[in-house]
């Protein structure tokens, strides 16, 4: 659970500077920026994200290996299934707190990437 | 070696190793603890203990947030969420993890309201939507987690949402390092420092480890190079008879860690006097709790709790095994009563603890190979 999930920012809200959709391999979740305050990050800088916050800001080079060692040691799909399941309201039939029952049929439609 | 094949930098780990044997002397074990069990799981999952020599041990250390957690924690946990009104919410990692009457899960087929979720954040949207329930989310985690638990706090003390509440067991890693330090039956002579607990704590902290203990410490990454640099880097420091700090994981930790995270953590959480950690026992002031300040958002605060402490069950030597003084399959109950699907103690639930890391690599090939074996 101590291993950070890479994302880059895809979009910020200027009514919400705390907040930003961040894409994983092709899923975009609204993820936590309040512990980046002193050095928020633009639009296109990658971040590391732990339990649906952003923790640090890194290069998208490190962004790639970051998910190239998530696959390694066989966590992407945790990862994946994690950053799925950020934001009940979302509503993705993930097995998430708004909806308790797993449901079939959701893969994880990024991983295809070359990179990932 | 099978596993070499899916380095991505073949001859550089190929080179690594062999500076590791260069710089190993024969004449010397050596005792390596890595602290972080994201580093346990990479070692056994990338076969890293073949690329060193017999003379290099890894002891595995305590940094696995699910298999320090003492089950008493468990069974207080679930009693507040016997309440009715009370929605009990945590990671993923924490619903399979055996309490006294079975796991979180196990109570959630009996009935119990308990859900996953993958974000605190997300806890507090569900107290949100519920205004008549209680959401009680059982925090755990080190230092990496413990920020975002705190951010959580600050917005539903702003918000004014007093249907939420945090049942808080997160550690500190620091205080743990110097428990196994001070234990007579531990002898360890480096240590490989976690990667993402330091992103927000840095590599200060671990200052006094090399000042006052005279053992290095090299701050590390995941990948397969990454620990085996960090073997190089605390060998190196062996050699020369030094003792110092060093980050390997420059391009992810700073020196100086995440001041917003650190600020975030110092407005809500104050260290316990005290608090139990599993094999390793009472460790003064290595647990955080909520202050006075956040007093109505602490569940230890709001609800009655029992203050159960469990011995774990006697045949599992969880606590052996989590001071390093046995290797997993040395425990009585490894493969056979405890395995991954059906875990007895706590190092076998969560991936990153030794017992089931060690179950899911270690053992299936030696499994595998005695089976070849003995066909052949």
């Amino acid at each position: 659970m101590c291993l950070a999930i890479p994302g880059q920012v895809v979009e910020l809200f200027p009514d919400q500077p705390n907040t930003a959709v961040i894409d994983v391999v092709g899923v975009r979740r609204k993820v936590n920026l309040g512990l980046l305050q002193d050095n928020l990050p633009v639009q296109g800088d990658w971040v590391l994200i732990h339990v649906g916050f952003a923790m640090s800001k890194i290069s998208e080079a490190d962004a790639i290996d970051q998910m190239r060692t998530l696959r390694a040691l066989g966590e992407a799909e945790a990862a994946m299934q994690e950053v799925q399941g950020y934001g009940m309201e979302t509503g993705y039939g993930m097995e998430t707190a708004e909806n308790p029952e797993p449901s079939p049929g959701i893969l994880m439609p990024g991983l295809k990437k070359d990179w990932a | 070696m099978k596993f070499v094949d899916e380095f991505r930098e073949p001859e550089l780990i190929t080179k690594t190793s062999a500076e590791i044997r260069r710089l190993a002397d024969p004449d010397r074990h050596y005792r390596i603890m890595e602290v972080c069990g994201g580093h346990t799981h990479a070692i056994y999952r990338f076969g890293l203990k073949d690329l060193l020599p017999a003379n290099i041990e890894l002891i595995h250390g305590p940094g696995c947030p699910v298999c320090v957690l003492p089950m008493g924690r468990i069974d207080d946990g679930l009693a507040i969420a016997q309440n009715p009104d009370v929605i009990f919410t945590a990671f993923g990692d924490m619903m399979r993890v055996p309490g006294t009457q079975g796991s979180p899960l196990e109570h959630k087929a009996r009935g119990m309201d308990v859900r996953i979720v993958y974000s605190p954040a997300d806890a507090l949207k569900l107290a949100e939507k519920n205004p008549d329930r209680h959401v009680m989310f059982f925090a755990i985690g080190f230092e990496t987690t413990a920020p975002s638990t705190a951010l959580t706090l600050m917005r539903a003390k702003a918000q004014r949402l007093h249907n939420f509440s945090v049942f808080c067991n997160h550690v500190t890693i620091i205080p743990a390092i110097r428990a196994i330090l001070d234990s007579p039956d531990m002898r360890i002579d480096a240590f490989i420092g976690p990667g993402h607990v330091s992103t927000v704590i840095g590599c200060r902290p671990y200052e006094w480890i090399a000042k006052n203990e005279n053992k290095p410490v090299a701050v590390s990454g995941f990948e397969p190079l990454d620990i085996l640099q960090s073997i190089v880097m605390v060998l190196r420091q062996l050699k020369a008879d030094e003792a110092t700090i060093e980050n390997q994981y420059k391009r992810v930790v700073p020196w100086e860690g995440n001041r917003a995270a650190l600020r975030a953590m110092a407005e809500v959480f104050e260290l316990r006097p005290y608090f139990e950690w599993r094999g390793l026992g009472f460790i003064s002031q290595s647990a955080l709790r909520l202050r006075e300040s956040y007093a109505e958002w602490d569940s230890e605060q709001r609800f009655q709790v029992p203050g159960v402490r469990v011995t774990d069950p006697k045949a599992a030597q969880c606590g052996e095994v989590l001071k390093g003084v046995l290797k997993p399959h040395q425990c009585k109950l490894f493969g056979n009563e405890c395995t991954p699907e059906h875990p007895v103690g706590a190092l076998m639930v969560s991936s990153e603890g030794s017992c089931a890391a060690y179950f899911n690599y270690e053992h299936r090939k030696t499994a595998m190979v005695t089976s070849i074996a003995s066909v052949a």
